[in-house]
């Protein structure tokens, strides 16, 4: 699958898959990156060392930090996949250096499938 | 995308290694979102300011943007920290959390960004003006800027924001442009709202559906800005709206385009519900008000309400410290003391350590703090209008 790179690098991991935004301020916990958001699809689950796929961000614009925040306490996501990327997500990912691509129908992508992601050609491969 | 010569050499490293690295953001989202140009802001609001929100690689990354002789080019107000940044004392806000939130307002201050710390600028000083470029990022001053005054702003992220500030510019794109800023949903509202509440639940359920669409409203017959600020937040918290027109309130609902394909419907049992949906709590603790700050109109109206009365809890009614003065002055502060509550000023629920301070069930009376109250802060909410909350504590 093509799409647009938004944060540069390659990755190859796991993928956690959200059908519901994700509002990274409230949502993720900044020291476990663990999902918190009450009744979100993905509470309760770890966001750590996987590519994180979900439709676009929500809430808070001190998403960005939290994102950064993620990486620099070792338990941020490989890399993001997104429907459409919003601009405090785009900022999360640049600051932290966390390989990103938008504009990819992640209705393709199940959790669990492993990806590779090329986010320097926009590139989305599912390999299972 | 078109640079001057000034912009270039910020992206080139002639104006110093910081302008370099957040010009690049700059440039980066610039490119992303397809910006022919920069363009001059007239003011910032910088997000990401308490401690808990942004944790210590975002205090260490604002304190060496600081030290490295970062400086504001524009007027830059702060959000929320998090705590009352005087009163942390007696309000019990612990130890260790006040010296490191004092790191982050101190690196603020060094970079001459304005210690006011609120979700208001706009009532407290910084008052952008129609059509005005601007780049802000709390999510409900940007929904407020954009909606009730139409000036320009897109939902900067924190760092974001901070690099406009230093570059005293930001890419032309999104709600920059005219033709991004027409609706994309009618949303009918078939419901009487009297309390800010109600405007709260109706903004929480709307966002729920809209997610990041435009809104234009129609069937809401009045609502002053204390009501518009609390729709606004409501909306940006549980969906992503940056902007929204109502009909015959808001400056740009006769100049856009209505044309609009999709039409939602509220009802009064919708609004209901919403009511029930987030109140999962039973008593509150705690009741905090002022989810965004307070207006002096909405601290005078607790102080009325709370005159004279013995509250069993803590009452909080969280501002900005320019209201707060003016509250002081009015007597309100101290009516509200009597009675047992606190006007806290600089801080809010959401981003102070309210859950380590003993708190289990809080009582608010906004959507947005009902959104993000039970994941951020461990609380069991109680969202209800102002007379329940107080006749709940009294």
């Amino acid at each position: 699958m093509k799409g647009r790179m938004i944060s540069p690098g390659t990755v190859e991991g796991t993928a956690i898959v959200s059908p519901e935004p994700i509002g990274f301020y409230g949502g993720i916990d900044l020291n476990t990156g663990i999902v918190i958001e009450k009744g979100h699809p993905l509470e309760g689950e770890s966001v750590k060392e996987k590519i994180l796929v979900f439709p676009n961000g929500k809430g808070s614009t001190v998403g960005s930090y939290v994102i950064y925040g993620l990486q620099k306490n070792g338990v941020g996501p490989l890399g993001i996949i997104n429907q459409e990327t919003e601009t405090i997500v785009a900022t999360g990912v640049i600051l932290a250096g966390i390989p990103c691509v938008d504009q990819i129908d992640i209705n393709q992508i199940k959790t669990g499938d492993n990806l590779t992601l090329n986010a320097d050609d926009g590139e989305v491969k599912i390999k299972n | 995308m078109y640079l001057t010569k000034e912009e270039e050499a910020m992206l080139d490293g002639e104006a110093g290694e910081v302008k370099e690295r957040l010009f690049r953001l700059l440039a980066r989202l610039g490119d992303i979102y397809g910006a022919e140009k920069m363009i001059p802001v007239g003011s910032v609001q910088v997000a990401g300011v308490s401690y808990k929100s942004i944790g210590e690689p975002g205090t260490a990354f604002l304190e060496d943007m600081a030290s490295k002789d970062a400086k504001a080019q524009v007027l830059t107000f702060l959000n929320p920290a998090g705590m009352d940044l005087e009163d942390y004392e007696e309000l019990g806000f612990p130890k260790d959390f006040a010296k490191n939130q004092l790191r982050i307002i101190n690196a603020f201050k060094q970079m001459g960004i304005v210690i006011t710390s609120t979700c208001t600028p706009y009532l407290a000083g910084n008052l952008p003006r129609f059509r005005e470029h601007i780049a802000w990022s709390e999510s409900s001053a940007v929904s407020f800027s954009n909606s009730v005054i139409g000036a320009r702003t897109n939902r900067e992220g924190g760092p974001s924001a901070l690099a406009a500030s230093i570059c005293g510019r930001t890419p032309e794109y999104g709600l920059h442009l005219w033709k991004n800023r027409q609706p994309t949903i009618k949303v009918h509202v078939d419901a009487e709202l009297s309390y800010t509440s109600d405007y709260g639940a109706l903004g929480y359920l709307v966002g729920k559906k809209v997610k990041n669409k435009i809104p234009f409203f129609t069937g809401i017959k009045e609502a002053n800005t204390d009501h518009l600020k609390s729709l606004g937040a409501a909306m940006a918290a549980s969906g992503a709206v940056a902007l929204y027109h109502i009909e015959n309130l808001t400056p740009e609902s006769d100049l856009v385009d209505t044309d609009v394909a999709e039409t939602i419907t509220i009802e009064q049992k919708d609004i209901a519900e919403t009511y029930e949906t987030l109140s999962p709590g039973k008593k509150p603790d705690i009741v905090i008000l002022g989810c965004p700050h307070a207006s002096l109109r909405e601290i005078a109206t607790l102080a009325k309400k709370v005159k004279g009365k013995q509250l069993k809890k803590p009452v909080w009614i969280c501002t900005s410290r320019m209201m707060k003065e003016a509250a002081d002055r009015m007597g309100f502060s101290q009516t509200i003391k009597e009675a047992g509550g606190h006007v806290v000023a600089d801080t809010c629920m959401v981003v102070s350590p309210i859950e380590q301070m003993g708190y289990k069930q809080t009582g608010v009376n906004s959507g947005k703090a009902a959104n993000y109250m039970p994941g951020f802060c461990k609380q069991k909410v109680v969202f209800a209008n102002i007379d329940k909350l107080i006749t709940e504590v009294s």
